[in-house]
């Protein structure tokens, strides 16, 4: 069996991450160029272009291609765990959860490291809280855990509504930011890598498992896949990866929905594929997004989710497109 | 090959008994049919053999050791099913799909190996479907389709074949034929065979036993030449059953 189809699309994909990281570092509202991004890397003079970069443009390019590749993976999870293809890394109300958390934070004057943690404790929360409720007779179904999402969730935005409205404009426009996705105060660390990392291996170990057990629960018992321990531990990962990503960039949309579809659709159905797929890709889409999102109305920035839908929306019509004509 | 020893074994559904103190032994080279009315138990039973289904009372040794103890891996290499649903229609294509049979043995991480992929193939080809190879599941007909699901099975090479209503969707030729290619393939490989089905007929064709489920629980179980009888089927479907014979096979019908 020859795996020419595979390598070239992994390719293909490893050379637009590495593509959109060099856009998203020649990009903004100082002119830096590749000969001074290689000497700022390469060496350690300091000048203010190599500032620039080495302070502001490469932690919030990275911070985008791990914030997209966490949310790519936790989409591709959640589309595999509910079998629902509307699922995505929020569908079960974790960035409902942080989000109050985040707003809350907000409104009581915190940023940055309070902000991030406030965030990461309402996503935990709403985590246990919506497994406790569709665990509470000791066994729980997929349907029972996407009811008790779906419904925890409403009332997350039922809570963000009310902060929303009582907050002054001041924090408004934060909280606003904050809900659409905003990568400008974000920075990752080695946890974050780990973790995306971590994501990568043990979704590949699991992937043929998880090309099982997409195509029934029936057939996976039948093909010796542990459905339930399987599942559990699919939906904390998943979980993990969404609060992790909630935390860095605010809930960024779309990335998590579209970025699995957009690959299955051009063939990388089977999980092998898809998993590693959904990083770089996931990652790359995120990193152009932002870059475009503090590019395009500067001085001014746009929020990062804003930027996801307008291009992830005609992108995904697109391939739809061609695919069905196929 | 494998021995499946059923032990005084009790299921229940919504407080109703579909069997009492059920005991069978099932053989290498054994085929027994599974008969009863509708919801008389004849899925349930099977599930319970895949630890789909949790087994009220009794309990189920394969080759003495108890299934309870099993883990489904292990479980999945000697049993494996034809579930009455089949295969759902995903866009997925139909080598991938028939690829998904050895997943109880797969042993590499990644790469598929060699000898998974001539397994998957060959089954592909004993059931006419290798010109589909690279064909999206959700463009196949229904009968594609049980022919794609009974290829998977034949590629997870079990010891035992579970088969729940295998003539569905498959037309009269094709229910002889692809049974006639699936018995002969079971026999070859000394597995047994259990076959859930309404259809007495292709199951008195196919299986020298039978275990027929009755009313509240009871059931019949021996040689399908002992207990397929006029009388017995009657009781079973309660409704009047009638044979005649046509040349060597014994045909039944509702009188």
């Amino acid at each position: 069996m020859i795996f020419n189809k595979q390598i070239l699309l992994l390719t293909s994909l490893l050379i637009f991450a590495a593509a959109s990281i060099l856009f998203s570092l020649l990009s903004g509202s100082v002119d830096i160029t590749l000969a001074e991004i290689a000497g700022s890397i390469l060496s350690s003079e300091s000048n203010l272009n190599s500032q620039v970069l080495q302070e502001i443009r490469i932690p919030r390019t990275l911070a985008a291609f791990v914030t997209g590749g966490l949310l790519a993976l936790s989409g591709a999870i959640m589309q595999v765990l509910l079998r629902n293809p509307l699922a995505d890394p929020y569908i079960l109300g974790i960035s409902g959860g942080a989000a109050v958390g985040a707003l809350s934070a907000i409104l009581l004057g915190a940023s940055g490291f309070w902000l991030s943690n406030a965030a990461f404790a309402g996503a935990l929360l709403s985590i246990f809280l919506v497994f406790g409720i569709a665990n509470q007779f000791g066994d729980w179904s997929v349907t029972r855990l996407l009811l008790t999402g779906v419904v925890v969730s409403a009332g997350w935005g039922a809570v963000i509504n009310i902060l929303l409205t009582t907050s002054s404009t001041n924090n408004v426009q934060s909280m606003l930011f904050w809900l659409m996705g905003d990568l400008s105060q974000s920075r990752v660390n080695l946890a974050h890598y780990l973790l995306l990392i971590v994501g990568l291996a043990g979704g590949l170990l699991l992937s043929r498992s998880l090309n099982v057990l997409i195509r029934g629960e029936l057939l996976a018992v039948s093909l010796g896949v542990n459905v339930q321990a399987l599942r559990l531990l699919l939906f904390f990962s998943a979980s993990v990866f969404t609060a992790t990503a909630v935390t860095i960039a605010g809930s960024v949309g779309f990335v998590g929905l579209i970025i699995p579809h957009m690959l299955r659709l051009l063939g990388a159905r089977d999980h092998r594929l898809l998993i590693p797929s959904c990083i770089l890709l996931g990652g790359s889409f995120l990193v152009i997004a932002d870059s475009l999102a503090r590019t395009i109305v500067a001085p001014q920035q746009l929020p990062v989710g804003v930027v996801t839908a307008v291009i992830g929306v005609p992108a995904f019509i697109l391939i739809l497109r061609s695919t069905i004509r196929k | 090959m494998a021995t499946l020893q059923i032990s005084s074994l009790t299921l229940e559904v919504a407080n109703r008994t579909l069997c009492r103190d059920l005991n069978v032994q099932i053989q290498p080279n054994e085929s027994w049919c599974l008969l009863g009315r509708n919801g008389a138990g004849k899925t349930t039973l099977l599930h319970s053999l895949i630890k789909q289904r949790v087994i009220d009372e009794g309990s189920v040794l394969l080759d003495g050791k108890n299934i309870a103890d099993l883990k489904q891996r292990e479980l999945a290499r000697k049993i494996g099913i034809l579930f009455q649903q089949g295969i759902e229609a995903l866009p997925a294509t139909v080598f991938e799909t028939v690829m998904l049979g050895r997943h109880p043995h797969l042993q590499s991480l990644l790469l598929d190996n060699e000898k998974d992929i001539e397994i998957a193939e060959q089954a592909l080809a004993i059931f006419e479907l290798g010109s589909l190879k690279e064909r999206p599941v959700d463009t196949l007909s229904g009968g594609e389709l049980q022919r794609l699901a009974l290829a998977l099975l034949l590629a997870q090479t079990p010891e035992i074949f579970l088969l729940d209503e295998p003539s569905n969707h498959l037309d009269v030729a094709f229910q002889i034929k692809l049974l006639t290619v699936l018995t002969d393939k079971v026999r070859e490989a000394s597995a047994s065979l259990i076959m859930a089905t309404h259809d007495i007929n292709l199951a008195s064709r196919f299986c020298d036993n039978i275990i027929l489920l009755l009313e509240g629980g009871e059931a019949l179980v021996g040689k399908c030449s002992d207990v397929l009888t006029e009388e017995n089927l009657s009781k079973a479907y309660g409704c009047p059953i009638q044979s005649v014979y046509s040349g060597e096979h014994r045909l039944f019908y509702p009188a």
